[in-house]
């Protein structure tokens, strides 16, 4: 099925979302939409999907025009979406999820004819070597397992067009790759991808064709290649960008942090930190690498004060840790946490409170019991310009902004004070090319004005980018530091896999099955 | 693959992927948040117009013989049943001039009458309100500010007569303080159990609030409390240094409004101006994230909750030490859970409770002169207030009915957490 959109225009209030764009996705071809948070990627789709009726442009399925007015009438067109997040009943079944809305049933009652829709399932996920257990309850599934369901069902509606929203931002490296596998499969048997995302390598990797949109217009579509890392972020963001971080050799000082033997124990009683060793020194980056679920958040938590630890001892410039985060964060300790909304920010708070929301107790902003609103608002409004945050108002709340300026938010609030030790787990998880750019050159600037820094990131591009030195962290130990040149892909993912420092290749294929497992209660919680 | 046919425009809510810029100031923002109220008041009133009329079965018997007489009547039915409603809640300003005019104390004191009903509803209702309101903040929902409101007025009716012989100002302080006293710790109770071992506040609040009624029952039967010479379950009358004046001489309202109105200010400054109200609306909104900034969420709790149950035990101590002076089962005509209807419909904002408080105080102040005056039973009032109370809880309804779009912020965060972007 040849899928075809031709000038789209859809306007909000105030907003023109998507501006004549223009798109034709052929059968059997993945074809990805490239462009930063909010260049409109998302609007697109939803009014492929029918969920926005555009205010111009008409879509066309083999070379007819169509018209949407829901969803319903998308998908008995043939077009399947996978959001971001998963549509999924959590206590029902594998096969239960796939054919809700879709039920058969069976006379004389009407009840539903489960091991036909069961044998649908199976035999859908063979012929594309999907992998999914159809008597599984989703619960119990981890993530990359849950969007294979998710791509199940669109398949089981029929699905020749298939939309993929972001659905690498929810995947370990091995999940990804697993997921590419699948995306190649379905090419081959016709089925049109339309795979959205703002990653570059996963694009140049996986994409036949590229069409880049900014600010609501499609700024050029392209191949793989035909093109570079380096012009497709340029098309992106509409200049040049640094995508390697420029950065002088670190000089280490006398060592900041210091983490001896730390054992930290998840609600199962199970060492999640299982007797690690680190050190941080002044004016260095260490980065941590890691397939999520290795004990990396409990080490976090366990540093920050948030988590009391089990056994062991962490130090900062020689004086142990308090174990609450008000304490830590007096110690001169500055915390990027892995989830923004989660735990870093609170979205109903405006801009300007969220920027003090852990020193909100204490002068200039507090004295005694009361806000000193003035001081709030200049803490505000100096922090915005500082760290160029692009809201409306400081006033406006947190949970309006685009995830890199509220990753900026959350930097401005951490970096603007006297500290000694940064410690940032995903710091650019989620974000445009431009913020990433963006709070590593910040990361390194704290460094270089002598600050330690712990970062902990899943993305090996980042790991690679900004450490100084890389951890790989597997099982809760710290499995092996590799100096950058010393940390090739290669390396780094055996090592994430669970392979011994001085194995061979070999160790990869079992490693890679057993890894992504434990991601699951991660990327949940 | 045949050509979907254009099928019936469904309404989709729509939202922007990009924050949609907010075209209205503040002043606009402000208007919305009037309009909506407004509109849900005129729509229960219009709804509870039908009701009279349908009620009342002579009226409906005209219908048949005389549909032209019925309209008139039904008309002048409605119009009679609210006159008496706004006149026994509200009163006549023009008597009130006349008598302002001719120096007339007496007529001035029966002319704010009405005036001073509402006020007596409106001031314990303001207090449980803001108790359930601050509660909220911090994401617990206090049912239990009835048991609070009871053990405030026991606490405050025991020093009202324990203290003999002091002056009303040094008297008058400790009683209201006791009332305080009480409720905070009523409220401390499920605090403590909420934020030590996680116990739900919703359950252990509603269970206290039999626990109160019932030692309040059983208190007033001891030799401390229960009056001399009598039998039934009733306190010993308050000294008069512990009553609290009324506004004017004659007058049922007393000073009481002027404390719940102080209480409004003071829970307004405390959740918005001052640090501790920072916590707790940070913790209302993202208890994970107000722990990651240093807050500690137990700590909140437990104050959140001594604080609503101190609010509402001010409630009890005012009708107690403003009123009767003596304290007797079920005196508290359920001040407590109407409080939670107040909290909501007032939008937990301490001004949003103070008129909340007020529209609920008039339409109870204004129940019986109006089954007085025309005759309509008391339980169409009920049946209003329940009106009123559905379209204030329910502006999702209002605005459908009038075709008020939704703020686009409102669907764009409903949405995103979906969609993502």
């Amino acid at each position: 099925m040849k899928l075809e959109l031709r000038g789209i225009t859809k306007r909000f209030p105030g907003v023109v979302a998507n501006e004549g764009v223009s798109l034709v996705v052929q059968p059997g071809e993945i074809h990805a939409l490239l462009g930063e948070n909010g260049a409109g990627k998302t609007t697109l789709m939803n009014v492929l999907y029918g969920l926005y009726q555009p205010d111009e442009g008409e879509i066309f399925i083999d070379d007819l025009p169509v018209q949407f007015s829901g969803p319903g009438d998308a998908i008995a067109a043939g077009i399947g979406m996978v959001h971001q997040h998963f549509m999924l009943v959590p206590v029902f079944t594998v096969t239960e999820n796939v054919m809700l809305g879709v039920e058969t049933t069976l006379p004389p009652f009407g009840r539903l004819d489960r091991p036909a829709a069961r044998r649908r399932v199976v035999e859908i996920s063979e012929r594309h070597g999907l992998r999914i257990d159809p008597d599984a309850v989703v619960d119990d599934l981890p993530v990359g397992v849950r969007q294979r369901v998710e791509i199940v069902k669109t398949l089981y509606r029929w699905s020749d067009v298939l939309i993929l929203d972001e659905p690498t931002a929810v995947l370990t490296p091995q999940e990804t790759d697993e997921l590419f596998e699948i995306m190649h499969s379905l090419e081959e048997t016709g089925t049109a991808i339309v795979f959205i995302t703002h990653k570059l390598n996963e694009v140049l990797e996986v994409a036949d064709r590229i069409t880049v949109l900014r600010r609501g217009k499609v700024v050029g579509t392209t191949t793989p290649a035909e093109t570079s890392r380096e012009e497709l972020a340029a098309m992106m963001v509409g200049r040049n960008v640094q995508l390697t971080v420029d950065r002088p050799l670190a000089k280490p000082g006398d060592s900041v942090l210091e983490v001896r033997d730390l054992v930290v124990r998840d609600e199962r009683g199970h060492a999640a930190v299982d007797h690690l060793d680190l050190t941080v020194r002044a004016g260095e980056i260490l980065a941590i690498a890691g397939v999520q679920g290795n004990g990396q958040s409990e080490l976090v938590e366990a540093i920050t004060g948030l988590t009391e630890p089990d056994a062991g001892d962490i130090r900062l410039s020689g004086k142990a840790l308090a174990e609450n985060p008000r304490e830590v964060y007096r110690a001169g300790v500055a915390h990027v946490p892995e989830d923004r909304m989660e735990d870093g920010l609170i979205s109903e708070f405006t801009v300007a409170d969220n920027l003090v929301l852990n020193s909100y107790w204490r002068a200039p902003f507090a004295s005694g019991m009361r806000l000193d609103g003035d001081a709030i608002v200049e803490n505000a409004d100096s922090l915005v310009t500082e760290f160029d945050i692009r809201t409306p108002s400081i006033f406006n709340s947190v949970g309006n902004l685009s995830g890199g300026n509220q990753q900026k938010v959350i930097a401005a609030r951490e970096f603007s004070r006297p500290i000694s030790l940064i410690v940032a787990a995903q710091p650019t998880r989620g974000l445009d090319v431009g913020s990433i750019e963006y709070i590593h050159r910040r990361i390194v600037a704290k460094r270089d004005e002598g600050a330690a820094v712990l970062i902990v990131s899943s993305e090996l591009d980042e790991v690679v980018a900004l450490g100084d030195r890389i951890a790989v962290m597997f099982q809760g130990r710290i499995v092996d530091t590799l100096t950058p040149e010393e940390a090739t892909f290669e390396r780094l993912g055996l090592l994430m896999g669970g392979a011994h420092p001085e194995d061979g290749v070999q160790v990869a294929a079992g490693a890679a099955g057993a890894a992504p497992a434990p991601a699951a209660g991660e990327t949940d919680g | 693959m045949p050509p979907v046919p254009p099928l019936r425009r469904r309404p989709v809510r729509l939202m922007a992927d990009t924050v949609a810029p907010r075209s209205s100031s503040r002043v606009l923002a402000a208007l919305r948040g009037v309009v909506l109220p407004l509109l849900a008041l005129l729509t229960a009133f219009v709804v509870g117009a039908f009701i009279i009329v349908l009620t009342d079965f002579e009226l409906l018997g005209m219908w048949g013989s005389d549909p032209l007489a019925a309209i008139g009547a039904s008309w002048s039915a409605v119009a009679s049943t609210y006159g008496a409603l706004l006149g026994g809640s509200i009163g006549d300003p023009g008597q009130l001039l006349g008598a302002l005019f001719s120096l007339d104390w007496e007529g001035v004191r029966r002319a704010l009458g009405p005036l001073s009903e509402t006020i007596i509803s409106a001031t314990p209702l303001i207090f449980t309100g803001l108790s359930v309101a601050l509660a909220f903040r911090v994401g617990l929902f206090n049912i239990g500010a009835e048991g609070q409101l009871y053990l405030g007025s026991l606490f405050a009716v025991i020093a009202g007569f324990a203290f003999v012989g002091l002056p009303w100002f040094i008297h008058l302080p400790i009683a209201i303080a006791a009332g305080f006293l009480g409720g905070a710790l009523w409220g401390f109770i499920p605090g403590l159990l909420k934020a030590r071992t996680g116990a739900h506040e919703v359950i252990v609040t509603i269970m206290l609030n039999f626990v109160a009624y019932n030692l309040i029952n059983w208190a007033l039967k001891t030799d401390l409390v229960q009056r001399e010479g009598r039998s039934d379950p009733i306190s010993k009358i308050v000294e008069p240094s512990a009553v609290i004046p009324p506004l004017l001489s004659g007058l049922r309202a007393h000073w009481g409004i002027v404390l719940a109105l102080l209480a409004a200010l003071a829970v307004w400054w405390l959740l918005f101006r001052s640090t501790k109200g920072f916590e707790f609306r940070a913790v209302g909104f993202n208890p994970r994230a107000a722990r990651y900034a240093g807050m500690s969420i137990s700590w909140s709790t437990v104050l959140s909750m001594v604080t609503a149950g101190g609010l509402a035990g001010l409630a009890g101590a005012a009708v107690i030490l403003g009123g009767s002076g003596t304290l007797s089962p079920g005196f508290s005509p359920g001040y407590g859970f109407d409080g939670i209807v107040v909290a909501l419909v007032g939008a937990t904002k301490p001004a949003g409770v103070v008129a909340a408080a007020f529209l609920f105080g008039a339409l109870r102040a204004g129940a019986t002169p109006m089954q007085a005056a025309t005759g309509t039973p008391i339980d169409i009032v009920v049946v209003i207030q329940a009106l009123v109370i559905m379209f204030m809880a329910a502006p999702a309804l209002v605005r459908a009915i009038y075709r008020i779009r939704a703020e686009q912020r409102v669907g764009a965060e409903g949405f995103a957490k979906g969609w993502g972007s």
